[in-house]
């Protein structure tokens, strides 16, 4: 059943396959066991975890746009001390790379949500998110700045001892610079794109869509953004990079391997068609097969 | 269990100038859906929309297995599902959110516009019961109404038109069937008229099943985005804590 050929390590990390799913497009993983054997995934990202218990944004959280949607929920989730205590316990070994998405408005925030993650035993990685565009101390501040983007890391890496990423914003001049920032603070690895900063506008109305009036935008639309990014970091930094942003198939994976990304996450396809993961992952195999290409190995950073 | 599945189109029928009626042949067995819940439609070949379509269930035949979908042309993507043919086929992932539970021995249901939909299953499924629910229909004028002969058969049906085109002139909330007698009003329709049918039944100590119909993408629980706040100032998920809530949980 398992296509050895897939396999593709993010440093101690190892996956059965590139294809992981996008923190906050998958809840907790269980919301898509109906639908799929979320264990053939090569990772999933949980929701967005901070400290203490967060309400998010309020109503509409969400505008579809061209090729792709706005949302502004902005880490709605119980806090850290209900995941470790209520939901781990539920989802521990649904898959073997269950990887918590860690948010805060601080650097304590951080380093209390990390350490307390870094505790439990089958959590074998934390992505770190200092790009969330969608609330006011959402991180992202800490994103667009490469000193903030290496304090917090740096802070980070002494309580986190296990494999660390650290989840980037295109919204910055520079990503190379931001990636370099935290390659030096002691990340494992980075992911990239979080969402872009986008607006949406109801004309009839007058009025924007969402209660935020600014979201994160994502879908097929952002996938030029993000390759270009994933080019740039990839050839720029010496630690694997997990690349994102409006992937919907095995060709739209296949191209952020090609420019250097070591794995993908699948966010926004999620929704729209819960099976996409797997048909992914078969639509691997089959490029290999077509191109006569021994290990998806070969084809990273090719580009 | 949830399940993702292609629905071959059986009929597409014209129901007014608004909405139109789906009949979908499922290629799985329908015997696990339940009044009040939902499904998520793809659409395509609707230029960059990519969204699928949150829409409720209107009927299920389970020994036939198809399933009835009433659609209201609102924006691209249901006007392109208007033009769907026979032998087209739908992604649908389905079925999604609570529903309603039977729930009282004299219920009342009201229903506004194409929110109307869903009350049909929950009537039938009450008359199965041997129970003949009470029904209101509120529409702007007759323009809006759909398959009155349909809602008759399974329960007692008054309609309001706010125009007085056809049934009772005024708001579903002045309809004479709002003193009969009754223990339980299940609504679904817009939100002011929801609201206000909630007070209403608040103040009479009855309770009140509301169905909400909130901006979605995923339909699963996983994107957080179609929330409600309740009373304790939770963001409660349409999706999956509803569609359906306890009037008193959200107002």
């Amino acid at each position: 059943m398992e296509d050895k050929r897939l396999n593709v390590n993010i440093g101690s990390l190892k996956l059965k396959n590139p294809v992981m799913t996008a923190s906050g497009t998958f809840g907790f993983g269980e919301e898509y066991s109906d639908f799929i054997d979320v264990s053939r995934l090569g990772g999933i990202v949980v929701k967005g975890t901070t400290g203490e218990r967060r309400e998010g944004n309020a109503y509409p959280r969400l505008a579809e746009i061209p090729a792709g949607m706005i949302n502004a929920v902005g880490l709605q989730n119980k806090g850290v001390e209900y995941f470790c205590n209520n939901i781990y316990p539920r989802i521990k070994g649904i898959n073997e790379n269950t990887i918590v998405n860690v948010s805060g408005s601080s650097i304590d925030e951080y380093c209390k949500v990390a350490s307390m993650v870094n505790d439990l035993e089958d959590i074998p990685a934390i992505e770190l998110n200092i790009s969330c565009p969608n609330v006011k101390k959402g991180g992202m501040g800490f994103g667009v700045n490469k000193d903030m983007a290496f304090e917090v890391v740096s802070e980070v890496r002494k309580v986190y001892k296990k494999h660390l990423i650290v989840k980037l914003t295109p919204n910055v001049t520079n990503i190379v610079e931001i990636a370099q920032a935290v390659e030096k603070a002691g990340a494992d690895s980075v992911s990239l794109i979080n969402t872009l900063l986008a607006m949406a506008v109801d004309a009839e109305r007058q009025k924007p869509i969402i209660s935020t009036i600014t979201g994160g935008m994502s879908g097929p639309a952002v996938k030029p953004v993000a390759l270009r990014c994933v080019w740039q970091v990839s050839h720029n930094v010496d630690i694997p990079v997990i690349g994102m942003g409006g992937i919907q198939n095995a060709t739209d994976a296949i191209e952020f391997l090609l420019v250097g990304a070591s794995a993908v996450e699948v966010g926004t396809a999620n929704f729209l068609n819960p099976k996409v993961t797997m048909e992914i992952i078969d639509g691997l195999s089959d490029y290999l097969d077509r191109h006569h290409i021994d290990n998806i190995k070969d084809i990273i950073g090719k580009i | 269990m949830k399940k993702v599945e292609n629905f071959i189109v059986e009929d597409n029928k014209v129901l007014n100038p608004h909405c139109f009626l789906l009949k979908l042949k499922s290629p799985v067995s329908l015997e696990d859906v339940k009044q009040g819940q939902f499904v998520n439609v793809e659409v395509k070949g609707v230029q960059d929309r990519i969204l699928r379509r949150p829409i409720s269930i209107h009927d299920v035949d389970v020994e036939e297995g198809y399933l009835y979908l009433v659609v209201q042309k609102i924006g691209k993507a249901t006007k392109e599902l208007s033009g769907v043919k026979k032998g087209e086929t739908l992604s649908i992932v389905f079925p999604l959110g609570n529903g309603f539970e039977l729930k009282g021995e004299k219920p009342l249901l009201i229903g506004g516009g194409v929110g109307t939909a869903p009350l049909y299953l929950l009537a039938k499924q009450f008359h199965r019961k041997g129970i003949k629910s009470n029904m209101i229909i509120g529409a702007r004028t007759n323009e809006q109404l759909f398959l009155t002969n349909r809602y008759n058969a399974v329960c007692n049906l008054s309609i309001s038109t706010e125009d007085g085109s056809v049934g009772e002139k005024g708001l579903v909330t002045q309809n004479s069937l709002m003193n009969s007698d009754f223990d339980v009003i299940y609504t679904c329709g817009p939100t002011p008229m929801m609201k206000a049918v909630a007070m209403m039944a608040q103040q009479m100590g009855k309770t009140c099943y509301v169905s909400l119909e909130n901006r979605m993408a995923c339909g699963i629980g996983a994107c957080l985005c179609c929330v409600n706040e309740n009373k304790e100032g939770h963001n409660v998920c349409v999706c999956t804590d509803g569609p359906v809530f306890d009037s008193k949980e959200i107002w």
